[in-house]
């Protein structure tokens, strides 16, 4: 007893820090696992047919379909993993822990609430910039270790358009990174809150319209479907491409490897990607009412049900658009990328240096 | 230096875009394709011999089973081979009954088509959107024939019976309550007419809903336009035929140009591309579609308005009325005939040929004077299709292989045969 009550009270923070680092993981796991359900019912419903709605918790008469993602992830576990003769076993069996390291490993510097963040590093965008373009490696590991020629296509593929939209986002970023003045995300956070994009305008604090979307319009947009891109959702989906190589770099992988190479990761991804352009630009936690109502009403105060609303926005966002685009074509992607959305940031980059120079728009306190 | 080799990649037969059994064997420059190689026969089910041994009723089944999305097309082909051997005229209705039949087929054939050439380039609501209506009109097949596919429903000399007089109903379950029970049945209470004509008041603007999602819609433009273009000259020389053809600008259709039935009798349009591009064989269809509705519209106009015999008279051919088999020897032994030896065919060869929804169909047959056919030659549109793919995707991407296999509209069950 007395050792267990040293211990916590030397090693009081790494404790905490290890059980918050453990709920914020299954909490994304689990989102994960209810985005599966989510993803399935909404495309169903756009494709007037019903999603799963057989599968219940403990057989309870409510909630049907709600245990769909649980079966199927002990499904998936329980199968066997079957490692091609010709392929080189040991990155092939790495590839999905490289692909999933990452995807977690992001949520460290992501600011749920004004009070809740695991790391409040000052590096933030740097770290996220960083570890998410690591992912790739997964991606082409997997492609590469199967052996096989549609998986080593997919991960060509995903290699090109990673490296194409990776820039787009960055320089999507440097925009951010200029109208809050810091790295740190909760200082990015809360640079959205000081009326920047309200100033000179009647009203002072204008909720909504303080965020970043408001000036930085075009980068979002660019954020958002590079963010798209990245995760390769459709319509940017060509790394996998069901009808072109059936399932691209996962073609060979099964059971465990599988859901930790391609389902995990991706929709972990998806969230983070949905999380991250709302910090960025939809001011995260903050009320969307924020100096409309009374400072006291609850609808005001900033708080995590804030961001968890934008997050779903986004979410439903990318749903909408599987169910209802073609697939881009590989060199599509690549001109997209390439010849229209890094010149759009670069020139909304220049925009924004030109307004903070003559102190007009968010500027305009400064001056 | 080690040497630089293109790459060789196995596309199907089993792979999602393959459209069944095709095998194709890529030679890839990067992504690049600069050979294709299409390998048949891999669904080959020796239907011509087969029919060979078989008294000339007992084929029309392996007819529906060439091209399986166009069941009826295929038999028609088929019978009116024979009817041109036999020289019977087939009563008037039967010839509106098989053309409205023909054009629920391309309406139901299209439908397959455009579903599945959009989910082969990503677009997967549309595929569910197409086949909510495709099961309406499979219901219709069932209502004349007893089966969704394989209808079996023309005969030498008209058609098996005459279109009934009520549509089969949905039946409470416990899936579906009763509110969602009389929505359903609303359009069925009627005859099967009063059901087609409902479905032609509703199909335009379904058709409409498949253009807002495709249509102008900028990915679809990019992936469709100026891929696998053919000129009207290699069309024709590569013998093309239907929406294929039409698509590359040739205005050649059969119903059109040999009216066979009654299509010299109704008014339709035939739509016709510009470029020959996968967007032009597509904007062709979507039209047909519309088109087709607009001939089923004016038969079941007809067809309410002129009741009379379905089937030819000639018992020699057809099989005469269950009642008067009980009182009459005569009927009696041509039902036994018919049933064991089946006809026999005058000495001779004939070929006939419908506008298939995916082309012309035709059906070559030679008889040498027996109770079944000597030779029977199919003629499957989708043959010479996929023998231009090599020459459609060369210098194309992989990604466009699939929207080029798409656009072709190949179904392997008549390639094969």
């Amino acid at each position: 007893m007395n050792l267990l009550l040293s211990l916590w009270t030397e090693y009081r923070e790494l404790i905490v820090l290890t059980v918050e680092i453990i709920a914020v993981m299954l909490a994304v796991v689990i989102s994960v696992a209810l985005m599966t359900y989510a993803e399935r019912k909404v495309i169903g419903w756009i494709q007037v047919r019903h999603g799963p709605n057989q599968i219940r918790i403990f057989g309870l008469p409510f909630f049907k379909g709600l245990a769909q993602p649980f079966a199927d992830v002990i499904k998936l576990l329980l199968k066997e993993v079957i490692v091609p003769t010709n392929a080189d076993k040991f990155l092939f069996l790495i590839a999905p822990l490289v692909a999933l390291t990452p995807a977690l490993a992001t949520w460290a510097v992501v600011p749920f609430s004004p009070e809740f963040v695991l790391a409040d590093i000052d590096a933030g965008l740097l770290y996220i910039l960083a570890l998410t373009s690591l992912g790739v490696y997964g991606i082409i590991l997997a492609g590469w270790a199967a052996n096989s020629k549609y998986a080593l296509l997919g991960a060509m593929r995903s290699a090109a358009q990673i490296v194409a939209y990776e820039i787009a986002m960055g320089f999507a970023l440097v925009g951010v990174l200029m109208a809050a003045g810091s790295l740190n995300l909760t200082d990015i956070v809360r640079a959205q809150s000081h009326g920047y994009a309200a100033y000179g305008w009647p009203w002072q604090a204008a909720g909504f319209l303080t965020w970043n979307w408001f000036w930085l319009f075009p980068l979002m947009v660019v954020y958002f479907i590079s963010g798209i891109a990245e995760t390769n959702r459709a319509p940017f989906d060509v790394a996998e491409g069901e009808s072109e190589i059936v399932a691209g770099f996962h073609v060979e992988y099964s059971g465990a490897t599988f859901a930790t190479l391609f389902a995990l990761p991706e929709y972990a991804n998806m969230i983070l990607v949905a999380t991250l352009a709302s910090v960025f630009f939809m001011g995260g936690w903050q009320s969307p009412f924020d100096g409309y109502l009374a400072p006291t009403s609850l609808l005001a105060e900033p708080s995590f049900m804030w961001l968890a609303l934008k997050i779903l926005a986004f979410l439903f966002c990318f749903l909408w658009f599987r169910a209802t685009f073609p697939r881009y074509r590989y060199d599509q992607i690549m001109r997209l990328g390439w010849k229209v959305f890094i010149p759009i940031t670069l020139v909304w980059i220049a925009v924004e240096s030109a307004m903070a120079w003559f102190r007009v728009g968010p500027w305009a306190s400064l001056g | 230096m080690p040497e630089i080799r293109n790459f060789t990649l196995n596309f199907g037969p089993q792979h999602p875009a393959a459209h069944g059994v095709l095998r194709l064997v890529l030679e890839l420059d990067g992504e690049v394709v600069q050979k294709a190689d299409p390998h048949v026969g891999l669904l080959h089910r020796g239907t011509e011999k087969l029919a060979e041994s078989k008294p000339f009723n007992q084929s029309i089944g392996y007819m529906d089973r060439l091209d399986y999305v166009s069941m009826m097309c295929n038999e028609h082909a088929y019978v009116m081979s024979i009817e041109k051997l036999l020289g019977i005229e087939v009563p008037l209705r039967a010839q509106y009954i098989r053309t409205m039949f023909d054009e629920i087929t391309r309406i139901l054939n299209h439908l397959m088509w455009l579903g599945a050439h959009g989910l082969d380039i990503g677009a997967m609501t549309v595929f569910l959107y197409c086949f909510r209506e495709r099961e309406d009109l499979m219901d219709c097949y069932e209502a004349v024939s007893g089966t969704r596919m394989h209808a079996t429903y023309y005969r030498p000399g008209g058609v098996y019976r005459d279109l009934p007089a009520t549509m089969p109903r949905y039946q409470p379950s416990k899936f579906r309550g009763k509110r969602e029970i009389d929505r359903l049945n609303e359009a069925r209470s009627g005859s099967l007419l009063d059901f087609i004509a409902d479905f032609t008041m509703r199909f335009p603007a379904c058709v409409d809903d498949y253009e807002t999602l495709l249509t102008d819609n900028r990915i679809w433009k990019q992936r469709t336009v100026n891929i696998g273009i053919v000129t009207p000259e290699r069309a024709k020389a590569l013998s093309f035929s239907g929406p294929v053809l039409r698509g590359s600008g040739v205005v050649w259709d059969l119903r059109k140009h040999q009216p066979y039935e009654v299509y010299d009798r109704v008014d339709f349009d035939i739509p016709v591309g510009v470029n020959g591009d996968c967007y032009d064989r597509y904007l062709v269809r979507i039209e047909e579609m519309r088109q087709s509705n607009r001939i089923v519209k004016q038969c079941v106009e007809w067809l309410k308005a002129n009741p009379g015999p379905s089937l030819l008279e000639d018992h020699k051919i057809t099989p005469p009325r269950r009642v008067e088999m009980k009182g009459d020897m005569e009927s009696l032994i041509h039902h036994f005939k018919l049933f064991t030896e089946g006809y026999t065919v005058p000495e001779g060869e004939a070929y006939a040929a419908v506008e298939a929804p995916k082309g012309e169909f035709g059906v070559w047959l030679v008889s040498d004077g027996a109770n079944k056919p000597y030779r029977l030659k199919a003629r499957a549109p989708g043959f010479p299709h996929l023998a231009a793919m090599d020459e459609m995707v060369r210098g194309h991407m992989l990604a466009d292989v699939v929207a080029v296999i798409g656009t072709l509209d190949i179904v392997f069950g008549e390639i094969d045969r």
